[in-house]
């Protein structure tokens, strides 16, 4: 089976007066069905990763592919057009647009993408919403929303489009506990039940273990990349 | 609705006081605008339109545009002469009655011929010079407002006196005069003889008023002591703005000067088209104030939503949507700013009709208004023009933010 995203030889500098190291020399292949996880310590370079996996940041060497097909002469427009359409983002912050209530903040990448009439997205909104335990909520604005509503919300919003990759960043970093749990058992049946590649990037050890695959950054480097015993 | 629309009247929903604070700026510039064209228009009209009825059209004169060929010249062959005495004498309009005839054929209005001569009017202790002039009244009708500008008597009393005269009012006040009374008219040359006032106009003109006397044409004759003398022909065309024509086709004809009022008053037009364009930059000016307000606006409103712009921008929307949205809301904010600043200026233009004002020059009046759609268009066309433009800068520098920037900000 091929891979959703492929890094290979992936490194990404940042120029200016003290030149950075984000990650280097990243060889990694995101895999459909699998929940991911990726690990290391802060400022090792999980959200630069990220950001590349999602092709809002472009290396300064090696190549990602998405779907088999190169990026590397993409310009800007059409690697919008890619994120709109395969790939879904939830962030430590939810990001929702605060004068939108929950459903509308759902239908915005819907919207955005253009495949279905006003009326079929707000069905679909209502239906990920429904299924995330947020109906009573569709019609509140973030601000009147839980914290974990609210991130709740922005997986929602990540799904809209059925994308092929779900990449989140700290997704449960302001979270409860209890709100955390929701969250990561939504993304792990995301994985599981619909087929889709998730990539979640945590600090906590128990999300992680809970993770088909780990893969652990230090420096900016793949350090280790376990599978857990296909079970 | 489209979602880039939806976002950007959202924006402006939930920031009214903004919206209105910008709107408000716009629409003032538009409503003074508005304002100030009307009343520059109106006031140019009007002062035209006063100058064209207390004017002859085409003045027809007994010179001539290039100097007269001196009988020296007729005998010598000589570049030039020195030291002779030049013939400078008015001859008059040779043949008038004939070139009258001629010109009538053809000329789209009306004409009068008439005598002009200067005189020192007295009457009692005090006097003034005044430039006379001698009419045919029952043609002076056709091409003057006299015959409505009578304040006292009426032209036909012309007739009922020898030596009758009509005074401007100014005049008639400045040496002390009323209908009934009789002046002394005298000439430079030495003739002089005793007038009857029989009537006085005003024209609202001020130097015509404090200069004029009119009489018969005959009167002035004797007055400028040349019998048979008419040394200008006065032509009022039955459409203004074609006295520059009809004045150029007369001299053609005629040879003799024929001065259209556009040309008599040059100097005056061309003072409008300063002012003019000293009212295009004032306006600009205004509006381009205007404009900073929704720059300002639509800076605060990307900065405020930069978190928005990075989440719409990793979720997959283009630049150019970013963009737009900010623009449609500059858009927005000129369009009802225009809309409001039509009304208002609409309303200043109602209110400064109704305010009464005194020149030098004329008389106490109100101000003259002229309503042109024109001004509306215009007023407008750069307002939204203008908020295009500086929502155009805020919104492009926004919609190029790298959202990885805001969203490591904010994470
Ligand atoms: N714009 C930047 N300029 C300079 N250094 C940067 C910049 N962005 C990131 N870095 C550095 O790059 C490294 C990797 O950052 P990154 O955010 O990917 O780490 P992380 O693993 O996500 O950390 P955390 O767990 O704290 O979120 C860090 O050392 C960081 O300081
Ligand atoms: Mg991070």
């Amino acid at each position: 089976m091929s891979a959703l995203i492929g890094l290979r030889g992936v490194s990404r500098m940042l120029g200016g007066e003290i030149p950075t190291t984000l990650v280097a020399d990243i060889d990694l292949e995101i895999e459909s069905g699998k929940f991911t996880a990726i690990v290391g310590p802060s400022g090792s370079g999980k959200s630069s990763l990220m950001y590349l996996l999602g092709l809002l940041d472009v290396p300064t060497a090696g190549e990602v592919t998405i779907a088999g097909r190169a990026t590397r002469n993409l310009d800007e427009d059409a690697r919008a057009e890619l994120r709109l359409a395969h790939l879904g983002f939830v962030f430590q912050f939810h990001f929702l647009l605060p004068e939108f209530s929950a459903r509308d903040n759902v239908m915005l990448p819907m919207r955005a993408l253009g495949r279905f009439s006003d009326a079929e997205n707000r069905r679909r909104a209502d239906a990920l919403l429904d299924r995330l335990g947020l109906s009573p909520h569709a019609g509140k604005r973030p601000d009147q929303l839980s914290g974990g509503q609210r991130q709740r919300v922005a997986v929602a919003r990540a799904l809209a489009n059925e994308p092929a990759v779900l990449l989140a960043d700290e997704p449960t970093g302001n979270l409860d506990s209890a709100s955390s749990g929701q969250v990561i058992s939504l993304l792990k049946d995301v994985a599981a039940a619909e087929g889709r590649a998730v990539v979640v990037v945590t600090h906590d050890q128990g999300i992680a273990a809970g993770a088909d695959r780990i893969v652990t950054l230090i420096d900016g480097r793949i350090a280790a990349d376990q599978a857990r015993a296909a079970g | 609705m489209n979602l880039v629309f939806d976002i950007a009247l959202t924006h402006i929903r939930f920031r009214l006081r903004q919206t209105v604070v910008g709107l408000l700026g716009v629409a003032t510039g538009v409503g003074f605008s508005v304002m100030m064209a009307a009343l520059m228009e109106g006031s140019q009209r009007d002062f035209i339109r006063q100058l064209v009825d207390s004017l002859p059209h085409v003045s027809v004169t007994d010179e001539r545009r290039a100097p007269p060929v001196q009988p020296a010249e007729d005998v010598y062959a000589a570049v030039t002469f020195h030291g002779l005495s030049t013939d400078q004498g008015r001859k008059g309009i040779v043949n008038p009655l004939a070139t009258v005839a001629a010109l009538e054929s053809w000329v789209p209005g009306a004409l009068a011929p008439s005598v002009q001569t200067k005189a020192v009017a007295r009457f009692g202790g005090r006097d003034t010079t005044a430039s006379v002039i001698g009419i045919e009244p029952r043609r002076e009708i056709h091409v003057s407002q006299l015959a409505r500008q009578m304040t006292h008597g009426d032209l036909d009393a012309l007739f009922k006196a020898p030596n009758a005269v009509i005074l401007g009012d100014t005049l008639a006040r400045k040496i002390g005069v009323r209908t009934g009374n009789s002046i002394i008219l005298a000439t430079a040359e030495g003739r002089a003889f005793l007038a009857q006032v029989v009537g006085l106009f005003h024209s609202g003109v001020r130097q015509i008023d404090e200069n004029q006397i009119y009489t018969l044409a005959r009167t002035a004759q004797v007055l400028s002591g040349r019998t048979a003398l008419v040394n200008e022909i006065r032509v009022r065309v039955d459409d203004a703005m074609t006295a520059r024509d009809v004045a150029a086709r007369i001299e053609r004809q005629t040879g003799y000067k024929s001065v259209s009022w556009q040309e008599a008053h040059e100097d005056i037009l061309s003072a409008f088209k300063i002012r003019n364009a000293i009212m295009f930059m004032v306006v600009g000016a205004i509006l381009l104030v205007a404009s900073f307000g929704t720059f300002n606006i639509i800076s605060t409103i990307t900065h405020e939503k930069a978190r928005d712009i990075a989440i719409l921008k990793s979720l997959g929307l283009k630049e150019r949507s970013v963009r737009s949205i900010f623009v449609i809301e500059a858009a927005a904010i000129g369009l009802l700013g225009c809309l409001v600043g039509f009304l208002l200026g609409y309303g200043l233009c109602l209110g400064m009709g109704l305010i009464e004002f005194k020149t030098g020059f004329t008389d106490a009046k109100r101000l003259p208004i002229h309503y042109s759609a024109l001004h509306y268009l215009l007023a407008g066309a750069v307002a939204l023009a203008s908020s295009l433009v500086a929502g155009f800068f805020p919104a492009r520098r926004a919609a190029r933010v790298h959202p990885v920037e805001i969203i490591r900000g904010a994470s």
